[in-house]
């Protein structure tokens, strides 16, 4: 029998959409019955849960045991969109939202968090007959984006593509002929994964923060232009991953990258300067783990940012942050299209913002951990491609760069966004920034570093912004707004601590994340992220190094699992 | 079988008239159509949830509106939501219309209008309440004497 271990392929699948095996989530404890009734009159597989949390610890433990949720928006622990979310991107099921409101705003909300649809209560059970459509479809995406079909599998599909879906009862009549169109597709897709020998998917791929980070590299590397799966894949070089995996993994980034953008675009423009107090905690910017500062102010957290607006967030940002900056930064990054030429064209979108940001703050950064460290060497990021990036934010936070020389600088505007593209600027003003700093932000005292800070700030704020876009969507938590929150504060930190963010890992987030513009933060791998040498004082003699990486658009560094982590913990408590 | 009969007509005459006067709607008509052999008294668990739910949605409301110092209505809001949702689950009309007045007076943040809001809704639940209870008597007398529910349209 074709059907095997692809998610549609199993026993059950015989009779497909029969034993279609649904999670539904709902604090009405009527509807709760309601709908599982109706569902197993439709021969589905239900289970069912009253709390969001739940419905996610479920999905997590069984990767590959549902095929498609069912939410409803109002939800005591969580907001359904926010589950929503979460589930999108840590699992790729669909989500069909439920709500007695059906105010269009609300209903374009749930499309705008990924809902494949949106059905209004009263519910008929006519509509729930036909969610496995929403199944169907996302596989038969997943399919076509893989780039090739091999010959024989080809071959394969059309033999044994037949013998799926031969029990067409569940299929109402009329939709017998596209249905038995669609069998096919699905049937080629399960096809082709059984016939291929490297594809060995039989869970869903679990894509962890080190396997996240393979990707946005090899997305990097290849420019997000010219991205695409077999390209990514083969970067990777992991035996066991297929082209689909990577091909619906990068459709989801590149979703959550344009939703980022779109955030930090909000944020950014209500940011402003949000960050109050932060320059003072930052002085001592222990910039620890730089982790890819650029984009994040996560960097920060090596001590000496706190984004958060609390020291002791701050430290845990550091290591958070720095996951959470990736985060960010990719979300921004999203947007420029250029693979390396970070270019990013936007405006104070968030992606822009964060771009600048990253870079700002990446050269903050490295400015300042140059300070404190006295290294020699500047940053260099490979921040030709930064630049431009950084510079479109409108933000300040460029000017940090130029600030840099100057330190204290409100600079030249040269950091301003538009002129920034120029690598140059960077570069230089991470000379600068070093000498300026050489005595440690201590000396430069608070002013100093603030009128850095604000320019800083505000690109922290979209990076955080990013961030928290970011973070959100990776966490399960409500982490949207949390993170968000925690990154304008991180951010702030950032500024505050002046340039302490090593900007070598920022620098490496933000060009990673610019590069790909697909950067996907994804809480993928909490688990799995270790704590990068974030707090290690040690850390930032190896700036320099970092830069360099950064500059290489290693996204090593984008998800600082700590960081991650310790933002996480604080969401979910 | 005449004793059958007069109770499944009684019992179609009742449940015309609650859905003639609103009190239940097609939804109601759509879980009769769910209970099958694996689960016979399916309306009527699904009746007693709704009833422990919207019991529960109005004491919290109407301990949100008691509240001297400064009346939560976001809270007391986010309970009408509850109960419109679950009062369209069995089609409880009169209930959801009662719910959609209610939710207007609580954005406006009046206080008095939502506390008779609360009343209207307290009233209709009692009403609906006693008269689902009496189509289940009606239901329970008809299978009892042999005979089956039948399905009014």
């Amino acid at each position: 029998m074709v059907l095997a271990e692809s998610g549609f392929s199993s026993p059950r699948n015989d009779a497909f959409p029969a034993g279609l095996r649904v999670l539904v989530v709902d604090d009405d404890p009527t509807w709760l019955k309601i709908l599982e009734k109706m569902l197993k009159k439709c021969s589905y597989e239900v289970t069912t849960c009253c709390l969001a949390r739940e419905a996610l610890n479920l999905l997590r433990e069984r990767k590959d045991g549902y095929d498609i949720v069912i939410s409803d928006v109002n939800m005591p622990d969580m907001d359904g969109f926010k589950l929503l979310e979460h589930v999108g991107l840590e699992m790729d099921l669909p989500v069909i939202m439920m709500s007695v409101d059906g105010e269009t705003s609300r209903v374009m909300k749930g499309v705008q968090h990924g809902a494949c649809d949106y059905l209004l209560k009263p519910i008929r059970m006519k509509e729930l007959r036909n969610i496995w459509q929403h199944v169907f479809r996302k596989k038969i995406h997943e399919v076509r984006d893989i780039e090739s079909l091999e010959g024989f599998e080809s071959i394969q599909m059309t033999r044994s593509g037949y013998d799926l879906f031969d029990d067409g009862h569940f299929l109402s009549g009329d939709d017998t002929t596209s249905g038995r169109k669609r069998k096919d597709a699905d049937n080629k897709h399960d096809d082709r994964e059984l016939s291929d020998p490297s594809s060995t998917k039989k869970a869903r791929v679990v894509w962890t923060v080190d396997l996240h980070q393979k990707f946005v590299k090899a997305v990097n590397q290849i420019g997000f232009d010219k991205v695409g799966p077999k390209k990514i894949l083969d970067l990777m070089n992991v035996p066991w991953l297929t082209r689909e995996n990577v091909a619906s993994h990068l459709q989801k980034y590149r979703l959550y990258l344009s939703r980022l953008q779109k955030e930090s675009d909000i944020k950014n423009s209500f940011i402003g300067m949000k960050h109050s107090d932060l320059p003072s905690k930052d002085s001592t910017a222990s910039f620890g783990p730089h982790k890819a500062m650029n984009m994040i102010p996560d960097d920060v957290p090596n001590g000496t940012y706190s984004f958060s607006a609390s020291n002791s967030l701050a430290q845990n940002v550091d290591l958070k942050g720095q996951g959470d900056l990736k985060g960010i930064t990719s979300a921004p990054v999203a947007e420029p299209k250029g693979a390396l030429s970070i270019d990013i064209h936007d405006s104070h979108e968030a992606k822009s913002t964060q771009m600048s940001f990253d870079h700002s703050l990446g050269s903050v950064d490295s400015a300042v951990s140059f300070a404190s460290f006295n290294s020699t060497t500047p940053l260099q990021y490979p921040w030709t491609e930064i630049p431009e990036i950084q510079f479109k934010q409108e933000c300040e936070p460029l000017h940090l760069e130029n600030g840099f020389s100057q330190l204290p600088l409100p600079g030249p505007s040269m950091i301003e966004n538009e002129a920034n593209r120029s690598r140059i600027e960077v570069k230089p003003l991470l000379d600068e920034c070093r000498s300026n700093f050489v005595e440690h932000l201590g000396p430069v005292g608070a002013e100093d570093l603030f009128p850095i800070q604000s320019k800083s700030q505000s690109l922290n704020n979209q990076v955080f912004d990013l961030i928290s876009a970011t973070k959100s969507s990776m966490k399960t938590q409500d982490v949207g707004l949390n993170y968000l929150a925690d990154s304008e504060f991180a951010l702030r930190n950032l500024n505050a601590s002046g340039v302490g963010v090593p900007l070598a890992t920022l620098s490496e987030d933000l060009q990673i994340c610019w590069l790909q513009g697909d950067c996907y933060p994804m809480n993928y791998g909490l688990q799995d992220l270790e704590c990068s040498t974030y707090d290690n004082p040690g850390l930032m003699a190896e700036t320099p190094f970092h830069l360099y990486d950064v500059l290489r658009f290693d996204h090593e560094h984008l998800f600082d699992p700590t960081e991650y982590y310790a933002i996480d913990q604080g969401l979910f408590a | 079988m005449d004793v059958v009969n007069q109770l499944q007509r009684q019992f179609i005459d009742y449940s015309a008239s609650l859905h003639r006067e609103g009190f239940l709607d097609d939804q109601f008509t759509q879980l009769q159509k769910l209970q099958d052999d694996n689960s016979p008294d399916f309306v009527v668990e699904v009746a007693s949830l709704f009833f422990e739910d919207c019991e529960k949605l109005i004491n919290n409301m109407a301990r949100a509106l008691e509240q001297q110092q400064g009346v939560d209505f976001k809270q007391v809001d986010a309970s009408v939501h509850q109960l419109k949702g679950s009062s369209s689950s069995i089609g409880a009309m009169r209930v959801k219309d009662v719910c959609i007045a209610f939710r207007s007076f609580c954005e406006a943040q009046n206080r008095e209008g939502c506390l008779r809001c609360l009343q209207q809704v307290t009233h209709e639940y009692s009403l609906l309440k006693n008269k689902l209870q009496t189509l289940f008597r009606l239901q329970q007398q008809i299978l009892a004497a042999g005979g089956s529910i039948p399905v009014v349209e």
